[in-house]
């Protein structure tokens, strides 16, 4: 008797190859879309808390209204973008690992910038007087209140990281499923299902449950860990 | 004070409104350096913001405010404020950070906190993290690091009103170690014996007002002005 659970097991335990390949490719396109997304995203979601221009509300509603962009909208935007006929076409990104990092940024973008203002934005608040007393002006407050809210900030680029591996519009749409190349962990279990080929399925299925499972654990201890040490 | 500091403070005419209402106005006064001015008034008086005007964390909506060598907002000042805001990382980091904002070199920085933490007795602190002080211990490291950015002029927004009497004492004592040292203090508080005990001079502030501005003595003994009466009466009755 042979049922998906066991298959399951098996495969996880003797690290069967194509699974380890297709995790693998995973954590690499959604690591990667998580640091772009930060590296543009805390910079900009903090100028966007300090800065006062017009047209800056619907900045912020655009961005809040961003988080809950579906991942398939945003997997066609970027197919749109670089495909052969697209204003990126000439790049030939389209159905690789690039172009999946590129559609998963887009996803975690709003979600980096959106918490980093309302972080910073209320930090700034009590900060605000004491900084500019101590010598810093508004812009060389940015790091500061990054730095200071880097426990609240911890939790908002986890939920990016969370969206990101559970999602599976965009990259199936931009990166096209392709076996060894450009399979990920959510695309695969939608094949193989719809395949009948439920083992491998459900292996991977436990895998991403005990990744967020985990990476919850992560942040929930940074949090606790923080409150006892930080303050 | 040396010559060519950035004391006296001079005031003229100074007013804060907002929306049309006026938060304080035509306050003229010079704070000379060395002095130690205490501000009085009831709640509302606008006494804190006449420190943040003083202070240059904002600017007056009318009349002038000067420092001696003309500087819109010289370096050589500090605040401190009633609660103080301190930054998430060590003892130590706290104090260099405001050195650092000043562009002090990282030797030059180093040795300051290290002379600071020496001489207000933080130096088991070190590493701790700030946050996690004690309220008195909290408002100890403010004035450490307001003194290691080695100002003319200090402004306290009534520094101990939150702490206990033993941790008042504290701040009362380093206020009068800063005044001896020639850091001119400019504070307020709502403490009538505080006032008695560290007071050169009194600026009674009255509805947006500075309505009495008196060396300490004169004004204890008989304060000109009927509301300044009612209210160090007021000390009496409770």
């Amino acid at each position: 008797m042979d049922g998906p659970f066991a298959t399951a097991i098996t495969l996880i335990a003797t690290a069967d190859s194509a699974l380890v390949q297709i995790i693998g490719l995973s954590l690499r396109v959604t690591l990667s879309a998580v640091v772009i997304a930060c590296a543009v995203g805390l910079p900009l979601g903090a100028a966007l808390a300090l800065a006062r221009f017009r047209g800056r509300g619907a900045v912020i509603v655009l961005f809040n209204a961003l988080m809950g962009l579906p991942p398939v909208v945003a997997g066609l935007l970027v197919y749109l973008l670089l495909s052969r006929s697209g204003p990126l076409g000439s790049l030939a990104l389209l159905f690789t690992p690039t172009a999946m990092i590129i559609a998963q940024t887009v996803l975690i973008l709003p979600i980096v910038v959106s918490l980093t203002r309302s972080v910073v934005e209320d930090l700034w608040g009590e900060y605000r007087e004491q900084l500019t007393s101590l010598g810093a002006s508004r812009w060389r407050a940015v790091p500061t209140l990054l730095w200071d809210g880097r426990v609240s900030l911890l939790t908002g680029v986890l939920a990016g990281f969370g969206r990101a591996s559970a999602e599976v519009g965009a990259v199936l749409i931009v990166g096209g499923n392709i076996a060894g190349h450009t399979r990920t962990m959510t695309t695969a279990i939608t094949l193989e299902t719809s395949r009948g080929n439920l083992g491998l399925a459900v292996a991977l299925g436990l895998i991403l449950m005990a990744l967020t499972l985990s990476l919850n654990a992560v942040a929930w201890g940074a949090g606790q860990w923080a409150k006892g040490r930080l303050g | 004070m040396s010559a060519g500091g950035i004391l006296p403070l001079s005031l003229r005419g100074m007013g804060y409104a907002v929306g049309g209402t006026a938060l304080l106005s035509d306050v003229t006064l010079d704070i000379p350096a060395g002095r130690r001015l205490i501000v009085m008034g009831p709640n509302g008086a606008g006494k804190s913001l006449f420190l943040r005007l003083c202070h240059g964390l904002i600017d007056p909506t009318s009349g002038t405010r000067k420092w001696a060598t003309g500087a819109a907002r010289p370096r050589a000042q500090a605040m401190v404020f009633q609660r103080p805001v301190l930054l998430r990382r060590t003892v130590a980091a706290n104090i260099d950070y405001p050195l650092g904002l000043a562009g002090l070199a990282r030797a030059e920085r180093a040795a300051k906190v290290a002379q600071t933490l020496d001489r207000f007795g933080l130096r088991d602190m070190t590493d701790q993290p700030a946050r996690l002080l004690s309220g008195g211990q909290q408002q100890r490291l403010a004035l450490a690091r307001a003194w290691a950015m080695d100002p003319e002029i200090l402004f306290l927004d009534e520094p101990t009103s939150a702490l206990d009497p033993s941790a008042t004492r504290i701040i009362e004592e380093m206020v009068a170690q800063f005044a001896d040292e020639g850091i001119t203090i400019v504070m307020t508080t709502h403490n009538l014996g505080q006032a008695r005990r560290l007071a050169q001079d009194v600026a009674f502030l009255h509805r947006g007002r500075l309505i009495e501005h008196r060396p300490a003595d004169q004004f204890f003994a008989g304060p000109q002005t009927p509301e300044a009466q009612a209210f160090l009466a007021g000390d009496l009755v409770w």
